[in-house]
């Protein structure tokens, strides 16, 4: 028995709209015992105000706190005595969610979801306690250098005006402030069928999937669910930023820099991708990689990252070093990305990172949930369900000029935000 | 799902294969019998030292060549330094296996190590190293694996001693790569899209000429039983505290240990993606309030090693109420065993794990390479019979020899400035 290789495209993913809105997405992978679900749906923080921060994510996380028809301990012994798991998590724009089971157990994880996105409880007593829960893990987390100088990096990359300024998590000032009353309004006022993605990847019938998939959520509906907001633009800040955030007790420090990324929809988005490769991704991190690690020998870690998203995701740049040589690191960083926008990119270079671009697709869907997260994203960004069979032929027209194009567009090193946390008292000279 | 064969080549080199037709993709792992158990005072992290040099580069492939050959061909590779082993892994489409198979004949004999990519790879693992002791608990990790193990090297934690960093030259690496890198102290496998016999053929005709070595003697010093429960107490700057209590646990191919990780299942949860809010300790602790998490777990090792729990302290809450409470649902153990309802969750959890696990091809490579470690071929393959033949009687059993206060290490992080009476 051999396994060709099929991608999935729109003659074997089974696409379809209910009639509330939602779109659901099936894909069968009868090489597994398991099943995967994984979705979205519009009720991210972009709905909250800066002072309910963390009212998205809290609410998020407490429908898993129990229902109407199952208290916390009845609605995780149900997924947990079968080896099944469903988690949600807020993000800007929507809440995400990811579960797992035996294939013959998609009927108990169908009604979970169903049960926790409409009749969640929020009863004060678990919701008292996810908070209490998360206040401490914020406390951690302040002591912690990679969190803080991606902190105020993206504090200082977004105005106080944009939602991305905040972290979606919320803050020791908010959450103790976010009541359960406050979480079941949230819940009642935004979450609804309409935008919702749902995709079942695994070991199941097409039709007995879609069968259940009806039978639970095909009668939600929220008529007065609001329309996603708006989100403001975004500038880059008109001149650089350096900023240092010292921690007792700490040996080394955590360095992020950067801008303004391309959104998921930028018509530059995919060079801009192939372009951050080269920077810092491709060949064990890219030239920054080569650089601040290899030639150096100044860093553990040293890659760059775009976050894409379906707003203006930051385009940076994360290394951890010792203090001494957080400034140079910074600036062997900073030459890399002028580099990147005065010279084309070799015809080598090019070509080794479309191979790269191409040739993983294979361990990228490997798994069900790998396969789902691609749904996921054809869906969301309207990629179009034969995305992957027309992707090496796109990402082939692009040439080294388009590439600078890209890179011009977003990256300005004079207008780049620099963040460090490390220890107290080695704030680098500017 | 076709079994595993084994094969030793002429040089002593192990090779298992495993046939798996699922996706059009092959793992190549290559598995040294030499980890941080292994090391010397004065040497300690050498093991995961080397495994950074072996991508400083051959004469064939410069340092470098080989991360753009693997992202070119869209696989991935990496390395890791465990306890026991020191190993390297490429996971690549089907038809381009012949790049890793490659690559690791090759760096097994041909490393350079050159003084000047030492150098820089010195600051580098330093570098590691500082980044560790950025986390508060990697502190309290170390004290408490110090604490355990006053003679075996599972003392000293992998990353090794900044003192040894500082000090280990080119010569000290360079022997440690020659005496450890032959065929017969290896064991290579390969998981996924490929046909047994002509896999083999290119194997043999790749592996087969590396020159024949005998395998180094394995430096170990056994750790004699402990003498009573040991405490520990570490400060650092931060907001947070933790506590652990670990107990001195059988080695992984002592029946107890399974039997010990089932329980684990029931106290802490399956792990492997499935949460653990019904299990004892997050109901005890974490629902109760007194953490905000709680894990704990074995590690599959040649020797005893620890059975560890690790909770985070509440904002408001102590180290000595979290550790109470901890022992009390060990002791209810000890007292009343687990029931017929928790055995059977813990089967069925761990009959989806282990399809969950089984579903990627590097997983299985993986497990395939740890069974090798553990010198029983089949451990992995018999692991879910093997549990769920485990009984009530059994765990709790198992729980009496092994989670007494004799055996205990139990240590507490406080963040400095904020002391705490002892308990």
């Amino acid at each position: 028995m051999s396994a060709t290789f099929d991608l999935p495209h729109s003659g074997n993913i089974t696409r379809v709209e209910l009639p509330n809105g939602i779109i659901v997405l099936v894909y069968e992978n009868h090489q597994v015992e398991s099943v995967v679900i994984s979705g979205s749906l519009e009720a991210g923080s972009l709905f909250e105000t800066p002072a309910q921060n963390g009212l998205a994510s809290l609410t998020a996380a407490a429908l898993m706190r129990g229902t109407h028809r199952r208290d916390f301990d009845a609605l995780h012994a149900t997924l947990e005595d079968i080896g099944a798991d469903l988690s949600l998590g807020a993000g800007y724009h929507t809440v995400g969610f990811g579960g797992r089971a035996l294939a013959e157990d998609l009927p108990v994880l169908l009604d979970v979801l169903n049960d926790v996105l409409r009749a969640p409880a929020f009863p004060p007593g678990p919701v008292d306690n996810l908070r209490q829960q998360r206040l401490t893990e914020i406390k951690y987390s302040d002591d912690d250098t990679r969190y803080r100088a991606g902190l105020a990096f993206r504090q200082a990359l977004y105005g106080p005006a944009h939602p991305y300024h905040y972290l979606t998590y919320g803050t020791r000032d908010t959450l103790p402030h976010l009541s359960a009353a406050d979480l079941t309004a949230f819940h009642r006022q935004v979450y609804g069928p309409r935008g919702m993605i749902l995709s079942v990847v695994g070991a199941v019938d097409t039709a007995a999937a879609l069968a259940l998939v009806r039978e639970h959520l095909a009668d939600w509906t929220n008529p007065h669910q609001p329309a996603l907001p708006d989100l403001p633009p975004a500038v880059p800040p008109a001149e650089a930023r350096h900023l240092y955030t010292g921690l007792a007790g700490k040996t080394q420090a955590s360095i992020v820099m950067g801008t303004l990324g391309p959104s998921r929809f930028a018509p530059d988005y995919q060079a801009a991708t192939l372009a951050n490769s080269i920077l810092g991704e491709f060949g064990m991190m890219g030239r920054i990689g080569s650089v601040i690690r290899e030639e150096l020998g100044l860093a553990y870690y040293a890659y760059s990252r775009l976050e894409g998203g379906p707003g203006p995701g930051a385009w940076s740049i994360a290394a951890g070093v010792a203090p001494e040589n957080v400034a140079l690191t910074i600036e062997r960083a900073l030459d890399e990305v002028r580099r990147l926008v005065t010279e084309p990119v070799s015809a080598a270079d090019l070509a080794d990172n479309l191979s790269y671009f191409t040739g993983r697709l294979p361990l990228r869907l490997e798994s069900s949930a790998g396969i789902a997260a691609t749904l996921q994203s054809m869906e969301r960004y309207g990629l179009g369900l034969d995305y992957l069979l027309t992707y090496a032929e796109r990402l082939h027209a692009l040439t080294p000029d388009d590439l600078l194009q890209a890179a011009q567009h977003y990256l300005d090193p004079a207008r780049f935000v620099v963040a460090v946390a490390g220890p107290n008292g080695s704030a680098p000279a500017d | 799902m076709s079994a595993a064969t084994v094969t030793t080549l002429a040089n002593g080199l192990t090779v298992i294969l495993k046939e798996i037709h699922t996706a059009p993709v092959i793992s190549w792992w290559l598995m040294y019998r030499v980890g941080s158990r292994n090391e010397r005072t004065g040497s300690t992290g050498i093991s995961h030292w080397v495994e950074h040099m072996m991508f400083k580069g051959t004469p064939r492939y410069p340092a470098g060549t080989l991360d753009r050959l693997i992202d070119r061909a869209g696989g991935q590779w990496n390395a890791s330094t465990s306890l026991d082993y020191t190993v390297y892994y490429e996971t690549l489409p089907a038809e381009r296996i012949e790049l890793a198979l490659e690559a690791e004949a090759d760096r097994m004999v041909n490393a350079l190590f050159e003084p000047e990519e030492v150098d820089a790879e010195r600051t580098v693992v330093m570098s590691e190293r500082r980044d560790n002791e950025n986390s508060p608990t990697f502190w309290l990790s170390e004290e408490i694996r110090a604490a355990a193990f006053r003679v075996h090297g599972y003392h000293h934690e992998i990353i090794g001693d900044m003192v040894d960093l500082q000090t280990m030259t080119r010569a000290d690496l360079y022997a440690h790569y020659r005496a450890c890198y032959v065929p017969a102290n290896a064991v290579a496998v390969a998981a996924g899209a490929f046909d047994t016999a002509a896999l083999l053929a290119q194997i043999e005709a790749l592996y087969g000429p590396l020159p024949a070595a005998p395998a180094p003697a394995a430096f170990v010093r056994p750790e004699p039983p402990q003498q009573g429960e040991r405490r520990l107490q570490v400060e650092r700057p931060g907001n947070t505290a933790f506590v652990i209590v670990a107990f001195r646990a059988p080695r992984a191919l002592d029946p107890d240990w399974l039997r010990l990780e089932l329980l684990d299942s029931i106290l802490t949860g399956p792990g492997g993606g499935v949460d653990n809010k019904t299990s004892r300790l997050y109901q005890a602790l974490v629902k109760t309030g007194l953490a905000a998490h709680v894990g704990g777990g074995l590690q599959e090792t040649i020797d005893p090693y620890l059975y560890s729990f690790r909770a985070t302290v509440s904002d408001g809450r102590t180290p000595a109420q979290v550790e109470a409470a901890l022992l009390t649902e060990i002791d209810r153990v000890l007292q009343d065993g687990i029931s017929p309802a928790e055995l059977a969750k813990a089967r069925k959890q761990a009959t989806a794990a282990f399809a969950y696990s089984t579903e990627s091809i590097t997983n299985q490579a993986y497990w395939l390479t740890q069974s090798a470690v553990l010198g029983d071929y089949g451990w992995f393959e018999t692991y879910l019979d093997r549990l769920h033949a485990i009984t009530r009687d059994e765990v709790q059993a198992a729980a009496r020899r092994y989670l007494v206060p004799r055996n205990r290490i139990v240590g507490w992080l406080l963040p400095a400035g904020q002391p705490e009476a002892h308990a």
